[in-house]
């Protein structure tokens, strides 16, 4: 028995030189297909395994503070500090709770909130000012709904290297809670109420005015994240969702809703405010996106040979009906595979099959959203404004451009924005 | 046929009236608040200053509530220079173009209601809540008077306060009026 030990050893050992650990699939299944516990390593237990079981140590996927090189936590003056979740090593769509990019004004200064304290109140212009507890909360209808979440501030600029420091500030995460409108219609709200303000117990606490259409159609105050209770850092006990609106909208430790009058101007409000209305129209809705995460920056590729080029498209428009891939720089498109459902303001996964010849190229990817939205290159952007296209052109509103990757003869990966 | 002219008719009697049941609660879950729990948790200031509470503050009185609580701590005794956010305008900006002077709170903010909401609800930093009405008042009149917003020797309070004419005021863009379904901005095709 102690014979086969080289053998599995070696069958490891070629796995990983094949591809750092990345095509798996690709690994030939010759030998180690028989169990041999005795040749196993096994991972201790322990209660905490037992309770609250944790990944392998050989994935080390973690996330880091944005914009790259930004001060370490903890950050005592209110200054933001946001945490980038790691884009290139997902799969699927959903982004783990650990891994869930932050957004936020204090670091790691984060209330701690016990939910049989908390309430949500909602009063101003409606029939029935009413509070809620957590537990009043959990026996309303609820629905469970898959919607990313993006930072307005989530830009590639051509000194970002990775896909986590270009787009890590968007996530994606399987939401429980009420729709907002079940909440409001319980309250009653009076005619003609126009703009919702939403406020948490964190010192800024959120507090953005949001339209009454929008509050009705389709946001959630959400308990639930990815099957368990939200994470204190995604607003624990509870938080509003308002998909397809820049992550700002999305109130955390949400606790009173006021339904208004008029736009509140409030502080998160005044803090976006621009003078260009189509600046500001752009910032509003999130736009068609896409990126590809595999291969991308700071990756490298073993040699030629097929890859399945993977990567995530979303929108605040709605669904993802189109995702576009070009191995050539841009002159050729075609069509990707989209993975599973493209479910309405939700990162949707999408492949597409190439062979690598081994010599240098560009790999792009651009989207197309149910509302007919096309994701645009920095190009494109330029060229509708008018304005001169260079690196420190900013795409207007939030930024939703084409990452270009440039692949180099040797298979390492580059940030093509230029 | 008569019938079918008088459909839509119908028909918007329906919606009427079953807009009018959706306003009765239907689950009875949760609870009235008192209309003290309302007032002692509503801390939302419409540009309007309709939220407003009683109370009054000047600049000399602002500036003395700024040293007492070490707001130059952070922000520098003068308003900049310091680890937070300056509070200052930035020199060598066009009077006529509020938009030259930087990103600072009690200049750009298009209301004084933002300013004094903001101090009102997100400072001091670790302390917040623990100041005043009349410190507010007083700490938003030092920090509009040093912008060159007031006088010095203006008094704030909740009838003055949402009269200032602020530099911004009528600069920024409207957001969009949002309805379901629409593109981020007509005639834009990404």
């Amino acid at each position: 028995m102690g014979s086969k030990r080289p053998n599995r050893r070696g069958f490891l050992k070629g796995g990983a030189a094949l591809a750092g650990g990345l095509t798996l699939g690709a690994v030939e299944p010759v030998r180690g297909q028989t169990p041999r516990s005795e040749a196993l390593d096994f991972i201790k237990g322990s209660d905490e395994l037992i309770a609250y079981g944790e990944r392998s140590r050989f994935v080390t996927s973690v996330r880091i503070a944005h914009p790259p090189g930004s001060r370490p936590s903890p950050d005592e003056f209110g200054l933001v500090f946001h945490v980038a979740a790691p884009l290139q090593d997902s799969v699927g769509v959903i982004t783990p709770s650990s891994l869930h990019f932050v957004g936020t004004t204090r670091g790691s200064f984060i209330p701690d909130i016990d939910p049989r304290e908390h309430r949500l109140m909602i009063h101003g212009m409606v029939d029935r000012p009413l509070t809620f507890t957590m537990e009043e909360l959990k026996r309303l209808p609820s629905v469970t709904r898959t919607h990313f979440i993006e930072c307005a501030g989530n830009s590639s600029r051509p000194d970002r290297r990775t896909a986590q420091e270009t787009h890590g500030m968007t996530s994606c995460a399987e939401w429980t809670g009420v729709p907002l409108s079940v909440l409001l219609e319980e309250a009653g709200v009076k005619d003609g109420a126009p703009w919702i303000v939403c406020e948490g117990t964190e010192e800024v606490k959120g507090s953005s005015s949001i339209p009454m259409a929008k509050a009705m159609e389709d946001c959630l105050v959400a308990y639930g994240m990815n099957g368990e209770a939200l994470r204190p850092q995604q607003g624990f006990p509870l938080r509003l969702m308002v998909p397809g609106f820049e992550g700002i909208f999305h109130t955390k430790y949400l606790r009173r809703i006021k339904v208004v009058d008029r736009y509140y101007m409030t502080y998160n409000d005044y803090g976006h405010l621009t003078q260009d209305s189509d600046a500001a129209a752009l910032g509003y809705q999130i736009g068609p996106k896409s990126v590809i995460t595999f291969p991308s920056g700071g990756q490298e590729l073993p040699g030629r040979g097929f890859y399945e080029i993977s990567g995530l498209a979303w929108s605040g428009g709605g669904a993802i009906r189109r995702v576009e891939v070009s191995t050539d720089g841009g002159r050729n498109w075609s069509d990707a595979e989209i993975k599973g459902t493209a479910y309405r303001m939700a990162h949707t996964r999408f492949g597409f099959s190439w062979n690598w010849d081994g010599t240098e190229t560009e790999l792009r990817s651009r989207c197309t959203d149910e509302l007919g939205q096309v994701q645009p290159s920095r190009a494109q952007v330029a060229e509708f404004f008018e304005v001169p296209l260079g690196p420190s052109f900013r795409v207007p509103g939030r930024d939703n451009s084409i990452q270009p990757w440039r692949v180099a003869s040797d298979g390492s990966v580059h940030n093509a924005i230029s | 046929m008569r019938f079918l002219r008088l459909l839509p008719v119908l028909l918007l009697m329906l919606m009427a009236s079953s807009s009018a049941l959706a306003q009765s609660p239907t689950y009875g879950v949760g609870r009235t608040p008192t209309a003290e729990e309302i007032r002692a948790w509503d801390i939302s200031i419409s540009p309007t200053g309709e939220e407003l509470p009683p109370g009054r503050g000047t600049p000399v009185e602002g500036a003395l509530v700024y040293q007492r609580k070490r707001c130059g701590g952070c922000h520098g005794p003068e308003g900049e220079g310091a680890r937070a956010d300056r509070l200052v305008k930035r020199d060598g900006g066009s009077d006529a173009d509020p938009w030259a002077w930087g990103r600072v709170l009690p200049i750009r903010a298009p209301y004084a209601t933002v300013v004094w909401d903001y101090i009102n609800r997100g400072m001091p930093l670790n302390r917040e809540g623990t100041l005043t009405a009349d410190e507010v008042y007083a700490l938003t009149a030092y920090l509009l008077y040093i912008n060159d917003v007031i006088a010095e020797d203006e008094v704030l309070d909740a009838q003055s306060l949402p009269q200032i004419e602020m530099p911004n005021r009528d600069t920024f863009a409207r957001v969009p009026d949002w309805e379901p379904g629409m593109p981020r901005l007509l005639g834009y095709p990404y």
